[in-house]
């Protein structure tokens, strides 16, 4: 490994200009998120979603930042917090949402569920349950990339609980090894369900967990949907250009439990209060449109009666969309040799 | 219309809970993601989010109500260019509100196991019936067994006498040869190649690009091969021996197995798992376990087990080509061994077909893998006190021939099953159901297990040799069925 680990201390912030157009881009995708994921959450209430759901609300500014600086020939591998990722590949809010119903429209026919959805055609690979697991199926990803000469990356998604699970290791040597183009997203939102970064881990900068593979990492204010799209740039480019991968350590926040049934009693009311009204990702995006007289509140309102309209319709279909036929009990189990 | 604001159920469970607590008043602005209540079960309190803007048109319910049940009206915001007015005609029933397409949550909730139901009804000879599930008929194809009708096996006419090591080789080099998506990856493949020098050859023929040493990190390699399946290469897996399969038991069961099914078919996984599998001579307990029935317990895999170099051969040919995940159970002992292999660049086995080794009309022994050779000996000795044994190599534990096995003991009417491996919950446990599913009226005794002792695999070479099963065993089981 020739690479030297280029470490960046402290956070990371937006250095370049975005142009209006991707500004508004940026908070249509970040609102259409979390608008879908506060549907998906009544919906769970009415009892129309079952099982596991995680959401997304707070995160936004993760994926779409890594969407902008990706494009779309990239794969997206991630772990069960998985319905911004969909969206931000560009899947159909209505299919992802039927999924979630467990009906028929469903990317998977109402057979996987939350946790488990794929679009081959958005290059999305899951929606993975087990905890670390994506890690070296993303990893692999970015193997077949190379094995296949295809200047390709593969964006693979973990939370910084799952940054304990031995498999990433393996995996970080692996690609490390091999020289593979795989971006290592560690979505760090400071719980591994109930349990606060300082209390899992014996060395909290994230950023830093390649470096005994020699693999660069770098923070960033995940919250900032701008410096994400800068720092993941930077790490597209160090994989396109042969280096092998990049960790991007993306410190950011959930606001809602870990699922559904959490109430979040590990953290105070105050930490989330602060983190809504200071770093709201789709409210610095907000300022940034109104204060670059880009779009004016009314302009603001139209999009988000569009993204609402959006949300709604998808909503609407997830409820109407029938059960999966009793015979898709026994489709998919094995391909036909 | 004013937006409805519904008691949410914090879990698919909850039924009901207690309105602790208002956040707002009527006549209140609120956001979406805006706190304006908490509710409380008997598990937590949780706070319920707006989700909609507005004003808050009328509270419904009174704060330290209980009992108030899910999807009940328990507010009503107004939209922006709504007023009070708007809430006249709206009549604040009691009734929880019907979701539009009720998706049988009612029969799941009063009886929590009524959707598991068809999952764990046991046989599909005998149709689950309970309210909410899937009545399941006999002709509902099972993906663990085949009853299609036998092929013929093509015959060959021309043989050259290979070992098992190399018959899997060439095998895999065939298969390289005709498709770039085949790789060899594992520990000590490539320029050690392999530990059991089963990959001789293969990284002088095709490079360090398609033959790759791993570091011993079997998770990991496990996961990163099964990564680069879902993208439609097809990687043959080396375990230096299943038994460094467990670490890696997940990605193969939850990643290559499941993802199928969950991705509603979007997502294959042509897949060799492969290695020696069992006990090898005199490695202890951790390095001699049998996992046929571990993996052959799992939906969404083939698991096949070879005994001679042409069932290797024909059989990992037809793995490799095979758009499934498939374990591939090898036996260290049986590499060096020889046997007859088809000279034919044709030569494939079908997956899910057994062979009948030897013809015989008194009792059925059924084996796999290297309990195959060990059933033929003691067919031999079986004949000289003439009892006439049928033998029928399994080459795959699933599919499950099942129509093999059936007619065989419809003709002999007793059944032996053997198998390295211990009998809880064993292939011999799962091959007696078959029978008393199928053959129930033919048999004319007890189906006998013979497997192997059930304690971890001793050491000492005397106590080793007492824990595995021996031709003696399949001997006295095939008498005592025969009760002579």
């Amino acid at each position: 490994m020739a690479t030297t680990p280029k470490r960046k201390r402290g956070t990371t912030r937006a250095d370049n200009q975005a142009s209006s157009d991707d500004l508004l881009k940026y908070y249509r995708e970040m609102l259409l998120i979390r608008r879908f994921e506060e549907k998906a959450g009544q919906l769970y209430g009415m009892g129309l979603i079952g099982g596991f759901c995680h959401l997304y609300i707070g995160q936004e500014a993760v994926v779409v930042g890594m969407q902008a600086a990706a494009s779309d020939e990239d794969g997206v591998i991630t772990s069960y917090r998985d319905h911004g990722h969909m969206l931000a590949t560009g899947m159909d809010p209505a299919g992802v949402m039927a999924e979630l119903t467990g009906r028929e429209g469903g990317y998977s026919r109402g057979k996987g569920g939350s946790m488990h959805m794929f679009s081959k055609e958005k290059n999305f690979y899951g929606g993975h349950g087990i905890v670390g697991a994506q890690v070296p199926l993303g990893t692999g990803i970015a193997f077949n990339y190379k094995y296949r000469g295809e200047n390709r990356v593969c964006m693979t998604y973990l939370g910084d609980g799952a940054v304990n699970q031995g498999q990433v290791y393996e995996a970080f040597n692996m690609a490390a090894l091999w020289e593979l183009p795989v971006i290592y997203c560690i979505e760090n939102n400071q719980y591994a369900m109930g349990t606060s970064t300082k209390r899992h881990s014996s060395s909290p900068d994230l950023y830093e967990r390649g470096k005994a593979y020699g693999i660069p990492g770098e923070q960033v204010d995940g919250m900032d949907v701008l410096a994400v799209k800068a720092a993941g740039e930077r790490a597209v480019e160090h994989c396109r250009s042969g280096k092998g991968p990049y960790i991007l350590e993306l410190k950011t926040y959930r606001y809602r439990g870990h699922s559904m049934s959490d109430p979040a009693k590990y953290r105070t009311k105050d930490e989330l209060d602060k983190m809504r009204k200071e770093h709201d990702p789709i409210d610095m995006v907000k300022k940034l449109l109104i204060d670059g007289n880009i779009v004016d509140e009314a302009g603001l309102k139209d999009i988000d009666k569009e993204v609402k309209a959006e949300v709604a319709k998808a909503a609407e279909f997830a409820q109407n969309s029938p059960e999966p036929d009793v015979s898709e009990l026994f489709t998919d189990i094995l391909i036909d040799a | 219309m004013p937006i409805e604001v519904l008691m949410p159920a914090l879990s698919p469970t909850m039924t009901e809970g207690t309105l602790a607590k208002w956040n707002v008043k009527e006549g209140d602005t609120v956001a979406s993601g805006d706190v304006i209540a908490e509710i409380e079960t008997d598990k937590a309190t949780m706070e319920v989010e707006a989700v909609d803007e507005g004003t808050i048109g009328k509270l419904v319910i009174d704060a330290g109500t209980e009992n108030v049940a899910v999807n009940q009206v328990i507010a009503y915001i107004l939209e922006e260019d709504e007023d009070a007015s708007a809430l006249d005609n709206v009549s604040a029933s009691s009734e929880p509100k019907k979701n539009a397409e009720p998706a049988k949550e009612d029969d799941s909730s009063k009886e929590e196991s009524s959707d598991k139901a068809p999952a764990s009804a046991s046989s599909n000879a005998a149709p689950v019936s309970a309210s909410g599930a899937i009545e399941r008929s006999e002709a509902e194809p099972r993906a663990m067994s085949v009853m299609n009708s036998t092929q013929d096996e093509k015959t060959y006419t021309s043989f050259k006498t290979q070992t098992v090591r190399e018959a899997l080789r060439d095998a895999m080099a065939e298969e390289m040869r005709t498709d770039e998506n085949v790789f060899v990856m594992g520990e000590e493949v490539a320029q050690y190649e392999g530990a059991y020098k089963v990959t001789q050859g293969l990284l002088d023929e095709f490079g360090d690009k398609r033959v790759i040493d791993t570091p011993i990190t079997e998770h990991g390699f496990t996961g990163l091969a099964t990564g680069s399946a879902f993208m439609g290469l097809k990687p043959v897996l080396e375990f230096m021996t299943f038994n460094f399969a467990m670490q890696a038991i997940d990605q193969i069961i939850n990643s290559a197995a499941k993802t199928l099914y969950m991705s509603g078919g979007q997502l294959g996984c042509p897949i060799v798992f492969r290695g020696p599998n069992g006990a090898a001579s005199r490695v202890g307990a951790q390095h001699s376990q049998c996992y046929a029935s571990w993996y052959a317990h799992c939906p969404g895999l083939k698991v096949v087990a070879p005994w001679s170099a042409a069932d290797a051969k024909g059989l990992l040919k037809a793995a490799i080509r095979d758009p499934n995940p498939i374990v591939f159970l090898e036996n260290e002992i049986m590499y060096g061994q020889s046997f007859e292999v088809p000279d034919d660049e044709d030569f494939v086995l079908p997956i899910g077909q057994a062979k009948i080794e030897r013809e015989g009309t008194d009792v059925t022994i059924v084996a796999f893998s290297i309990m195959v050779g060990k059933a033929l000996k003691a067919a031999e000795q079986l004949a000289e006190q003439g009892i006439s044994a049928e033998v029928i190599n399994l080459r795959t534990i699933r599919p499950l021939d099942v129509n093999t096995i059936v007619r065989s003991v419809m003709k002999t009417n007793r059944l032996v099953t053997v198998e390295e491996g211990w009998h809880f919950s064993g292939i011999g446990a799962e091959i007696a159901s078959v029978a008393m599913e199928h053959a129930f009226d033919y048999l004319d005794a007890p189906v006998a297990r013979v497997t192997g002792e059930d304690v971890p695999m001793p050491y000492a070479a005397n106590l080793e040799k007492l824990a595995l099963a021996q031709d003696s065993h399949i001997v006295a089981a095939a008498k005592a069925v025969c009760y002579r």
